[in-house]
């Protein structure tokens, strides 16, 4: 365990590092801050000066060190536009990103592993033939274009659903969060379903290729040969095999949300990180950009650090030693 | 007389793929008498395993069984539903696969899949049913059994998980048992362990056995008869003792001399020349012709069918062998 | 007169080879594959379009004397108001929006099939070598791939364009620097069992150099999982591509793909203007659907492990 644990912490400084140093590459050596940070007309004496303010005098690596330092104290600079420290800007508009994650995850494994264990079980039914096929024009949707239709239709056709916005929030259990609220959770159906269909599309699909991989195995076979009939083999023991991975599959799709949180987040302007990182980039607001890199590098490091660890736990195959 | 345990008449499975169609099993029909143990024996790919999951109705698609009756303590199989059959499976018949790293479920223990058969077939409460997994380990050869329970098949060695399989098999006290292959998958120095094992317990229960092999040295020396299969049919059938010593169809013969003999001084062993012929394409008339070193010309023309040569001895062969023709 | 024999003998192989192709399992599934017909039918029209489109739009779109102000706000041609002419409408300056599909759809499929022409090139050359060589160079590649995989191929792109600036060739940059690590860890992984295979040894034994090895043996054996993954490859970059541009970090303004379309046509959503951004994202959907339907028969029947 403690040997795992060492090589583990030890594989994820080594990401860290590999992403640090290409933030700082992009931030700092392409493209030059200088002139985001004086006037148009700026003299000589006033680029110089901002030169030695940002430290780009000195040489490269001192200039990584500094960087590195700042970023291990959470100082990334201040945003250009809101003159703000920028992870604190990021760790402010946080909460209302995980939010819109977690019930999109949460409409995935709802709906995507159910579909996708009935279809694996029974190919070749009409129904799972439907399900696939629509699984695989989930995947084929683009985002930005299904939040566009439902704004259209929900919101401007038939007024049911606000257009954009987070709406009110409220508390639980000392969480602020917009599903207290039924105005908050009106808010929250469109863009919490725009981000979850492409998701719950590809759960459904891995999930499916699981159960169809396990109900070839001897093991199946043998059950059915004990008497277990063949709904009871299906759910009871392909099912366990498929949903072990299935645990992975949430930890990959976790990083992928919160990635297409920025496109939601633009369509319906909920007001998150990922709304945030896409005007830092068009305002070329780099300390932002800086800090959500690293900022969503170190969570995805902890979540795949996470799932890991959960699937030890659940595969009694594995060992941790 | 024993009473009859199994009656197959005129069995046929048939795989329907995109190349055409399989005879797996091709019009086959024998018998199994209770407390009988009866080998089925020829190469890989000869329908025996097919014959094997035929019985319990355990055929997937694109295999179908297409006729035939089944005929199992006085019932037809063949008749019953798939939920009937639930309750015969496992329970009347159980079966032995061949690869013991395949056949349990990596993700339960070994407990929890012996009780299921108990839970499924046999009215016993929670803590009847963990004695009865006990003995039955015990029974298999399984040493610490009560702490054994609690292990994952993953920690067991393939001899050990065949053994939990076989008490899997015992756990319901079946009438039949079918093994496919029980020893193939095994150590060589395991093997004899395991057969002698099964053999043991199958007689101390007085059920039947069905010993599907492709070694005929292993089956003739348990197995009181003999079904020899090649193409999905059965070209010789008998008593061990008279297929081995007065055997009549020259395959027959030839699985007999590739056996290894430790007291004849062979130079080499013999073996039948060619291979078995494509499933999708065999031959007219005898399938076994090609192959055949007696072959005639009827041998090409007419499918020879089975005719009695001995006291339940039965040849399907144009020319059988004489005695002693070596 | 002997080269004309060859040339019959060649003609006749390739209609022996045609012929088995027909009478093959893979030919017999697809005939059988509802899926599969409507997928390349798709293709196959969505092709046609791009390539012969222009010689029937009523405009070319980017071509500002073709456009007319006074065209501007028109519904389609269904709608009150609509004009055969603009069958699917106009947009806030005049121009059809049917021309702006043609055209548009021309640049994401450019985009799409070169992308994946590059990432695969990439992809093939680094999983040959990793999986040829082994050792040192095998243990980087694939930390590397390791790395670049557990973070989502979406954000990656958004960081890499934001970085190096909207553009074409910086599309492309992007998406063989996010495409490549499939490839290559199929590749990889193909070559190490085709590698143990028997006749790779013999082929060493006879002193062939390593390049001739990798190409010549080891190539074939990976060429059909390359197609099933470019296949699929080709629809993602589509839609990676249409939703970079619709952030505004994809394609420039004055070669509008789909996805652009799109953006332009989200300021005049809330308008009433659906038509001029639901009809270009209908039809990114429409491609990558086919393509996708396309590729998941491709999978089935050509290598189901890859996923």
């Amino acid at each position: 365990m403690l040997r795992y644990l060492s090589t583990r912490v030890s594989q994820l400084i080594l990401v860290l590092f590999a992403v640090s140093i290409l933030v700082f590459i992009f931030t700092s050596v392409m493209g030059n801050p200088v002139y985001l940070m004086v006037r148009e007309n700026a003299t000589e004496a006033e680029i110089q000066a901002a030169i030695e303010y940002l430290g780009l005098d000195k040489p490269l690596p001192v200039q990584y060190g500094i960087f590195i330092k700042n970023a291990l104290k959470g100082d990334f600079g201040k945003s250009y536009i809101y003159h703000q420290p920028a992870l604190g800007l990021i760790m402010e508009r946080f909460p209302a990103t995980l939010e819109l994650v977690f019930i999109a995850m949460l409409l995935s494994a709802l709906i995507g592993i159910p579909l996708g264990v009935l279809s694996g079980a029974y190919p070749n039914k009409i129904s799972s033939k439907a399900i696939m096929t629509l699984s695989i024009a989930g995947i084929s949707l683009p985002s930005f274009w299904i939040g566009m239709v439902m704004i259209f239709f929900f919101s401007l056709t038939l007024g049911i659903l606000p257009v954009s916005g987070r709406g009110d929030i409220g508390t639980i259990l000392g969480l602020q969060t917009s599903l207290a609220t039924t105005n908050g959770l009106r808010h929250l159906v469109l863009p919490s379903l725009t981000l979850a269909l492409a998701n719950i599309a590809t759960i459904i699909r891995l999930t499916r290729a699981g159960m169809q991989e396990n109900i070839r195995q001897d093991y199946v076979k043998f059950a059915r040969a004990k008497g277990v009939s063949s709904r009871k083999v299906l759910f009871g023991h392909a099912l366990k095999n498929t949903l072990i991975p299935v645990v992975t599959i949430f930890g990959l799709q976790l990083g992928s949300l919160i990635a297409f949180t920025t496109i939601t987040e633009t369509i319906f302007a909920w007001p998150g990180m990922g709304k945030l990182l896409i005007d830092a980039i068009n305002s070329a607001d780099r300390p932002i950009v800086a800090a959500y890199v690293l900022f969503v590098a170190v969570m995805f490091v902890f979540i795949n650090f996470i799932v890991d660890i959960l699937y030890t736990f659940i595969d009694p195959r594995i060992d941790l030693k | 007389m024993k009473k009859k345990l199994l009656q197959v008449n005129n069995l046929r499975t048939y795989f329907h793929t995109f190349k055409g169609t399989v005879k797996a099993v091709d019009n086959i029909s024998f018998d199994i008498d209770e407390g009988e143990i009866l080998g089925v024996v020829g190469e890989s790919g000869g329908g025996k395993s097919i014959t094997g999951f035929s019985i319990i109705k355990l055929i997937d698609e694109p295999g179908k069984i297409e006729t035939g009756e089944i005929i199992f303590d006085g019932q037809d199989l063949m008749k019953k539903s798939e939920s009937q059959m639930n309750e015969i499976r496992g329970k009347d018949i159980s079966m032995v696969f061949q690869d013991p790293m395949t056949s349990l479920n990596p993700v339960y223990t070994i407990g929890e899949q012996m009780e299921e058969v108990l839970i499924l077939h046999e009215k016993l409460t929670k803590d009847q049913r963990k004695k009865r997994c006990i003995e039955l380990l015990k029974a298999v050869g399984i040493s610490n059994p009560e702490s054994r329970l609690k292990s994952y098949p993953h920690q067991f060695s393939g001899g050990m998980r065949q053994r939990v399989v076989i008490a899997i098999a015992l756990a319901a006290n079946p009438k039949l048992i079918i093994a496919d292959e029980p020893t193939t998958a095994l150590d060589v120095t395991i093997q004899a362990q395991i057969l002698r094992l099964m053999t043991n317990l199958v007689k101390e229960q007085g059920c039947s056995l069905m010993l599907i092999t492709h070694d005929l040295a292993v089956v003739s020396e348990i197995a009181d008869r003999i079904n020899v299969m090649y193409c999905g049919k059965i070209v010789e059938t008998g008593s061990s003792k008279s297929i081995v010593e007065k055997f009549k169809h020259p395959y027959t013969k030839g699985l007999i001399s590739s056996i290894p003999d430790l007291d004849k001084d062979k130079d080499r062993l013999e073996t039948i020349p060619g291979i078995v012929p494509n499933m999708f394409n065999l031959p007219k008339g005898c399938n076994f012709s090609p192959r055949c070193k007696y072959c005639k010309d009827i041998c090409k023309e007419k499918e020879p069918e089975l005719v009695k040569v001995d006291e339940k001895h039965y040849v399907a062969c144009h020319f059988p062998l004489r005695e002693g023709e070596k | 007169m002997s080269i004309q024999v060859e040339t019959s003998n060649k003609s006749q192989e390739k209609v022996n080879k045609w012929k088995s192709f027909l009478e093959s399992e893979f030919f017999h599934n697809y005939k059988k594959s509802p899926t599969a017909i409507i997928g390349s039918i798709i293709v196959i029209v969505v092709l046609l379009i791009a390539i012969l489109g222009p010689f029937f739009t009523v405009q070319n779109p980017y071509d500002m004397s073709n456009i007319d102000l006074n065209n501007a706000y028109k519904p389609p041609a269904w709608d009150e108001g609509g004009e055969a002419k603009f069958f699917l409408g106009t947009d806030q300056q005049g121009r059809d929006i049917f021309s702006a599909i043609v055209y548009g759809s021309r640049v994401s499929l450019i985009i799409g099939i070169a992308g994946t022409f590059l990432a695969s090139a990439i992809g093939i050359v680094l999983g040959l070598i990793a999986g040829y060589f082994g050792g040192k160079i095998d243990a980087i590649i694939m930390r590397i791939a390791d790395i670049q995989l557990s973070f989502p191929t979406m954000l990656i792109a958004i960081f890499l364009m934001s970085f190096i600036g909207r553009g074409i060739t910086n599309i492309l940059i992007a998406l063989s620097l996010v495409g490549w690590v499939r490839y290559a860890r199929t590749v990889r992984g193909e070559t190490l069992s085709v590698k143990k295979k028997e006749f790779i040894e013999a082929t060493k034994v006879i002193g062939l150099p390593n390049f001739k090895i990798i190409f010549k043996h080891v190539l074939p054996n990976v060429f059909t999982s390359i197609i099933v993954l470019s296949t699929i490859q080709v629809g993602s970059f589509i839609l990676t591509e249409a939703t970079l541009s619709f952030l505004g970090l994809g394609v420039p303004v004055t070669r509008p793909s789909l996805g652009m379309l799109c953006n332009n046509g989200f300021n005049v959503l809330y308008s009433g203007l659906w038509w001029v951004s639901i009809f270009p994202g209908l039809y990114i959907m429409i491609i990558v659907f086919g393509i996708n339907l396309l590729g998941d028969f491709l999978r089935d029947e050509l290598n189901p492990k890859l996923k």
